[in-house]
């Protein structure tokens, strides 16, 4: 949703573009093969590796954008912890869990958790990474005119620059 | 800790002066004595030093001789390189490991034996090998193994562990190893008769400036491989300002597949020290150290016997041969296990009682080097031409060779030959020539200066040894066309993430994630944008750096990928469908359908 920070470029952007699958004209399946699939968050369920394929071969360029999307971020925080540790903490032991039956969900229709949180180019080939938490509005601007006008996306040091 | 062991160590400090500068010495006597430096030992230590308890625990951990936990009396490291893994040392290890009943990097229950993996120890040309303590072993088959065993449960003293006696200086009493000299082809340079004191004698008529133009007119140059002008590195340090100036000769022969310096200390050892006095008396100073490294201590008595010899003889000591106001002599400093101390800033970190880190140049050890003065460093190789140089002259030395690399090079050859051993071959000798004096019936790859150099294919094997086309500090490595290429090189990926010091970061995540990449194509796992992975990696590891030893790591990848690259092609496949060939989904959910119970 960072995407939002470019504000009203929004609005020259669309007189580049059409949105496809997208949440922001709520189309949930694409329609057709697309120039540029842009993926936030990290890889963290069979789900999140279907959406990966999805993408990967309705789009010819993918870009994932942040930290969680380019290395897992905050959520692979629990790639040091056992899954099933990890959920007996959520559903079972923790200290405002009431679950007298003790039970994980486990309905087949919930997507199963992957062992860990992967960056989503280690699902899938990923052809730019925009990093930062998040990253700053003027290079996903920058990034997406160059691509969308054929030129090379060389960023400037100052928006790649994090301290 | 009881007192008498608290006792022994303050009378260990104390007998190197409790100078923190000595760590080293004390370090090691420390481990001899006690089999181990932790917990209350590294107080006394520190306290008796006047040294921070970190800086203490710091060089303790660094160093591979030096354990942070207890180890048996008896400690058997078994050489792992490449080499003596071509000669089966995995058989030997699991004829040591069965007999000993314990596993690598354990101690027997009567904490009388210790067994581990040590990486090259200089012996490739008699491989497998291994270090009982100090005492090589060379050649062992699984019966040795079980012979030494036997022989050291039996209470037996491990120096007098059954073996016949090398050739040479091998077979001195001071020595008393197993270890041969091979020296297939000697030549005019290093191995030809020697008269101690014959190269000084020229030297100190001359003035040091003529000494340091002699160099430079016979056009000698470093034989570590980078090959600095050596007239040139001591003209610098000449001219440095400094209360005192130091010659620091680098026999930390480290380099994977590299003995030829083995053989120099064990057979021209007063050619050496000739050099270094040669090399003192050009740049002014006093004072000679002989790094040695550590798996080289069992030449340590010899060469002090030489240094005996030569303090007797009047070419060390006080006004060196007459020559009033050029006093010099030279001590031996002992390594502790560290390839890393071979680059010449981090060996001057070790011989200042420090971890064997590289230090930031400029400035250069010629300006500020040993205890910040200027310093010299030189090979062994190097300053055995020197001498030699002196001795016979500028234009006899700088006939032999090339315009731009004069003289002659040893190399140490092994692997996939007839006649491993030390090679005296004049510069631009071709790799062919090479590999034919060391019947190499089948070469279908060569590692040309070990692991940091080049893996060269055969449709080069026709270039030639020299600084100007294959530059070499010495190794040469044969592999025929039965050897797995790619898993040499990742044995040497694996070499240099174990002896990566860690201070910067290319070099200490780079090795790994280059290791990671070349594990996946080694699989079949591999894309073809793999390759450009490695590529790109590769050179921003050797680009950013901060040592030679992350600047030349990459090679075996980088070099195999040059010279082999069909290797990698037979093993990659583009990806088909969307997920990367590395993703496996259902491994990815084998936890969550194990706790949801599904299939």
């Amino acid at each position: 949703m960072s995407l939002l920070d470019i504000d009203d470029r929004l609005l020259k952007l669309v007189e580049l573009i059409d949105f496809d699958k997208s949440p922001i004209d709520d189309i949930k399946s694409f329609s057709g093969p697309v120039d540029i699939g842009l993926i936030e968050g990290g890889c963290s369920n069979e789900e999140n590796v279907h959406v990966l394929q999805e993408f990967r071969k309705h789009c010819k360029i993918l870009i994932s954008i942040g930290d969680c999307a380019t290395m897992g971020g905050i959520p692979a925080m629990r790639n040091n912890i056992p899954l099933k540790e990890c959920l007996d903490e959520a559903y079972i032991n923790g200290p405002s869990v009431h679950n007298p039956g003790g039970l994980t969900p486990n309905d087949p229709d919930i997507p199963l958790l992957l062992n860990k949180v992967f960056p989503v180019h280690e699902v899938v080939k990923i052809d730019y990474h925009l990093p930062g938490c998040p990253p700053p509005a003027d290079a996903i601007w920058e990034a997406l005119v160059a691509l969308l006008t054929d030129k090379p996306v060389t960023l400037p040091y100052e928006l790649l620059k994090y301290d | 800790m009881n007192k008498a062991t608290k006792a022994a160590v303050t009378e260990i400090c104390s007998q190197y002066g409790n100078d923190r500068g000595n760590m080293m010495d004390i370090l090691r006597a420390v481990q001899e004595r006690l089999g181990g430096i932790y917990g209350e030992t590294i107080d006394i230590i520190a306290e008796s030093v006047s040294a921070p308890r970190v800086e203490v625990e710091s060089t303790a951990s660094f160093y591979s001789f030096l354990s942070g936990k207890p180890t048996g009396e008896v400690v058997i490291r078994l050489c792992n390189d490449v080499i003596d893994k071509m000669y089966r040392v995995d058989r030997v290890a699991a004829a040591f490991s069965e007999e000993l009943g314990i596993g690598f990097g354990e101690t027997t229950a009567d904490g009388k034996i210790t067994l581990e993996w040590t990486p090259c120890i200089g012996m490739c040309d008699q491989a497998p090998a291994a270090l009982v303590n100090d005492e090589v072993m060379t050649r062992l088959s699984t019966d040795h193994a079980r012979d030494i065993v036997a022989s050291l449960k039996s209470g037996r003293e491990y120096y007098k562990l059954p073996h016949e006696l090398g050739d040479g200086n091998n077979a001195h009493k001071l020595v008393h190893s197993m270890v041969v000299n091979h020296i297939r082809r000697p030549g005019a340079v290093i191995f030809a008769d020697f008269q101690p004191g014959a190269g000084l004698a020229n030297a100190l008529g001359m003035t040091p400036v003529e000494v340091i133009r002699c160099m430079k007119i016979a056009r000698l140059r470093g034989r570590g491989g980078a090959g600095f002008p050596t007239g040139l590195k001591w003209e610098f340090t000449h001219t440095a300002d400094g209360e005192r100036k130091f010659v620091i000769c680098n026999a930390d022969e480290g380099e994977p597949g590299t003995f030829k310096d083995r053989v120099i200390l064990t057979e021209r050892a007063d050619l050496l020290f000739e050099g270094m006095t040669i090399a003192g008396y050009a740049v002014g100073s006093d004072a000679g150290v002989l790094y040695l490294r550590g798996e080289y201590t069992y030449l340590r008595r010899h060469l002090e016997r030489i240094l005996g010899e030569r303090r007797e003889a009047g070419l060390l000591g006080e006004n060196v041969r007459g020559k009033k106001g050029f006093d010099f002599d030279i001590r031996i400093q002992m390594g502790a296990g560290a390839y890393i101390c071979g680059e010449e800033t981090a060996l001057i970190s070790s011989c200042e009682g420090l971890r064997g880190d590289p230090k930031n140049r400029p400035p250069f050890p010629a300006q500020k080097g040993f205890l910040g003065e200027p310093t010299v460093v030189n090979n062994v190789e190097t300053l055995c031409c020197a001498a030699r140089i002196m001795e016979k002259g500028a234009a006899w030395f700088s006939q032999f060779g090339t315009k731009g690399s004069a003289g002659t090079k040893l190399l140490s050859v092994c692997g996939d030959c007839d006649r491993p051993g030390v090679y005296e071959v004049n510069f631009g000798t071709k790799l062919s020539e090479v590999l034919e004096m060391a019947e190499a019936a089948d070469p279908a790859a060569v590692q040309v200066s070990g692991p940091s150099g080049e893996m060269v294919a055969p449709g080069d094997f026709d270039r030639a040894i020299s600084f100007d086309d294959l530059a070499t500090g010495g190794s040469i490595m044969v592999f025929n066309s039965k050897r797995d290429l790619l898993g040499i090189v990742a044995e040497f990926m694996d070499f240099f993430i174990d002896e990566s010091c860690g201070y910067c970061t290319p070099c200490r995540v780079g090795n790994v994630l280059l290791k990671e990449r070349l594990d996946k194509i080694r699989s079949g796992q591999g894309c073809p944008e793999d390759l450009d992975y490695l590529q790109a990696l590769g050179e921003t590891v050797k680009t950013a750096s901060r040592c030679g030893l992350g600047q030349t790591s990459p090679n075996p990848i980088l070099t195999t990928l040059a010279n082999f690259r069909q290797l990698y092609e037979a093993l990659v496949k583009p990806a088909t469908g969307e997920l990367l060939a590395t993703f496996d989904l259902e491994s990815a959910l084998s936890e969550a359908k194990a706790i949801a119970q599904h299939d």
